[in-house]
């Protein structure tokens, strides 16, 4: 039977430790709702979602209201756009119609995002996808709850240099259509390799085409619980301080998989995943960062830190994957910008340079995320900081993730609010030598020699 | 068996045991298992209870608990057993 010293455990975690159920997300299959009357497509789309969807935000709120766990987010991903609106958009306004859809959709059922306007061109881009690329701006600018994607290489086909140009330019087209909200529009947009088909965390989700017709996956959290747990392990050997974590995790996402599996009961759609992730928030005590200091760095940025982000990767993987019958998503530790206070201060300090933050994301669980730079940095930068950032990815067989947003009118040292979950940032400085050769070669880099593993 | 933990958490003060007893009685909850403890000052206690036999939604005892709660001076929270028996059983 429970005895008291665990209900007060957990009761603690939730209470003064922030752990949360960060979000659950339904997935939707929209390759049912192709037409190729755009109107036909529009209408498909908004009463699959606003049927299958309808009760999971009331299921969310009553699944917390029986553990006293707090779910933070529902949400919606749905099969890429390019794919389902490719037969009805001829151009790039046809698919700004499809996301207003979206929008509809989502607010109508209540969600806080859907994710999957999205296109996955990591070889190469069809006209749809590229259709869908160029409206990106505009669907971002006209929409509220609309998150997109775009999947620019992989370790199987290599780098599509040709989208990953023309990202570097939607990322800076988009940051000018959304200028007077501080740029906000680049975070709702992520450019992805190696992109997961069931990610439920946001700005990246999207349906796979590999995925049944729905499915619930669930992002748990919990930075702060594993802030606390190490508190008390100050000074031990490594082998405690990864025993320590992997407990952490490991009781984290139980509750994720409790969620999961709960909603999937309740909904009558099959679970699919559990993300096991640190997702951190602005909140004070819900930062990977602090956990890096609590491991001994004195600012994250610091020399070990790449290190001792890896091990936290791993040993909250270790811990979860145990926990939960399915794995998925992103899993491992997150290290947005704006979205963690210990990193804002880092920024803050001069302890974490963007230089920094890319040799960490070769052990993170994604990418360069959340990251305020200069307005007035090109397009073509722009596009060399994605190509690196791809170039992990493929190389490491992992997804890497590009999330920046050049503030449009702000430089370095400026400060730039995005609000909620997704804070705020100080503006960092980008080295300003040029790329423009290297990015307007055109093609693809070819996939490395380790993925021919058949 | 739909076992619930219901704890309660605040300064210590004459009755609080028989105020919820008396609710959950009336309600047709059955109480298994009662323990208590002192932490950083504040009163905790821990009822593990069985609602199969309760005349309320478990939504409704939530809420009404959470009034009690508060006319006491205390917190009262009600949770379904699993969220406990995920985090602390292999």
């Amino acid at each position: 039977m429970i005895n008291i010293g665990e209900v007060i455990e957990t009761n603690q975690m939730v209470e003064k430790e922030n752990l949360d159920v960060r979000t659950i997300t339904l997935g939707i299959s929209l390759l049912d709702c192709i037409d190729s009357d755009l109107n036909k497509v529009n209408e498909n789309i908004y009463n699959k979602i606003t049927t299958l969807a309808k009760d999971l935000v009331a299921t969310g709120e009553d699944i917390e209201n029986n553990y006293c766990i707090p779910i933070v987010n529902k949400r919606i991903s749905v099969t890429p756009i390019a794919l389902v609106g490719g037969a009805a958009c001829k151009c790039p306004e046809d698919f700004v119609s499809i996301a207003k859809t979206l929008d509809k959709a989502a607010k109508k059922v209540g969600v806080n995002f859907i994710g999957g306007y999205s296109a996955l061109v990591s070889k190469g881009m069809t006209t749809a996808d590229e259709n869908l690329i160029r409206s990106i701006p505009q669907a971002l600018a006209q929409t509220e709850l609309v998150c997109s994607s775009v999947n620019v290489g992989s370790t199987k086909t290599g780098i599509n240099m040709d989208a990953v140009k023309l990202m570097g330019e939607i990322i800076k087209e988009t940051a000018e259509e959304t200028k007077d909200d501080d740029s906000l529009g680049c975070a709702k947009l992520v450019v992805f390799c190696n992109a997961p088909d069931d990610n439920p965390f946001m700005a990246g989700a999207f349906h796979g085409v590999t995925e049944a017709d729905a499915i619930i996956n669930v992002g748990v959290s919990g930075p702060g619980v594993v802030k606390t747990a190490l508190e008390k392990v100050r000074g031990e050997s490594f082998e405690v301080l990864c025993e320590t974590i992997k407990k952490t995790a490991f009781k984290v996402t139980r509750v994720g998989q409790l969620v999961a599996k709960e909603a999937s009961k309740r909904l009558n759609v099959p679970f699919g995943i559990i993300d096991l992730s640190l997702a951190p928030t602005p909140a004070i005590g819900d930062s990977v960062a602090d956990i890096l200091c609590e491991i001994g760095l004195e600012h994250a940025g610091a020399p070990g830190t790449t290190a001792a982000l890896a091990l936290l990767n791993d040993q909250v993987k270790k811990g979860g994957i145990m926990a939960s019958s399915y794995v998925g998503g992103l899993s491992g530790a997150f290290i947005p910008v704006s979205e963690d206070q210990g990193m804002i201060n880092a920024v803050v300090d001069g302890a974490l340079t963007l230089e920094k933050l890319e040799a960490m994301t070769c052990v993170c669980s994604v990418g360069l995320d959340m990251i305020a730079i200069p307005g007035d940095t090109k397009a073509t930068t722009i596009s060399g900081i994605i190509a690196d950032e791809m170039a992990i990815g493929m190389i490491n067989q992992k997804t890497t993730a590009v999330r920046l947003i050049p503030v449009i009118g702000k430089g370095v040292g400026e400060t730039v609010e995005f609000g909620g979950l997704l804070g705020y940032a100080p503006i960092m400085p980008v080295n300003q030598f040029s790329c423009d050769a290297f990015v307007n070669r055109g093609g693809r880099i070819p996939a490395p020699v380790h993925s021919f593993k058949n | 068996m739909n076992k619930v933990i219901i704890t309660v958490v605040g300064k210590d003060t004459v009755g609080i045991i028989a105020k919820v007893c008396t609710y959950l009685s009336e309600s047709g909850v059955n109480v298994l298992d009662i323990s208590q403890t002192i932490v950083s000052g504040f009163f905790n206690m821990m009822m593990i209870v069985d609602m199969s036999a309760a005349i309320k939604s478990f939504a409704e005892v939530s809420a009404q608990l959470d009034e009690l709660g508060e006319s006491i001076g205390v917190a009262i929270k009600c949770q379904k057993e699993e969220i406990f028996e995920k985090m602390h059983r292999i």
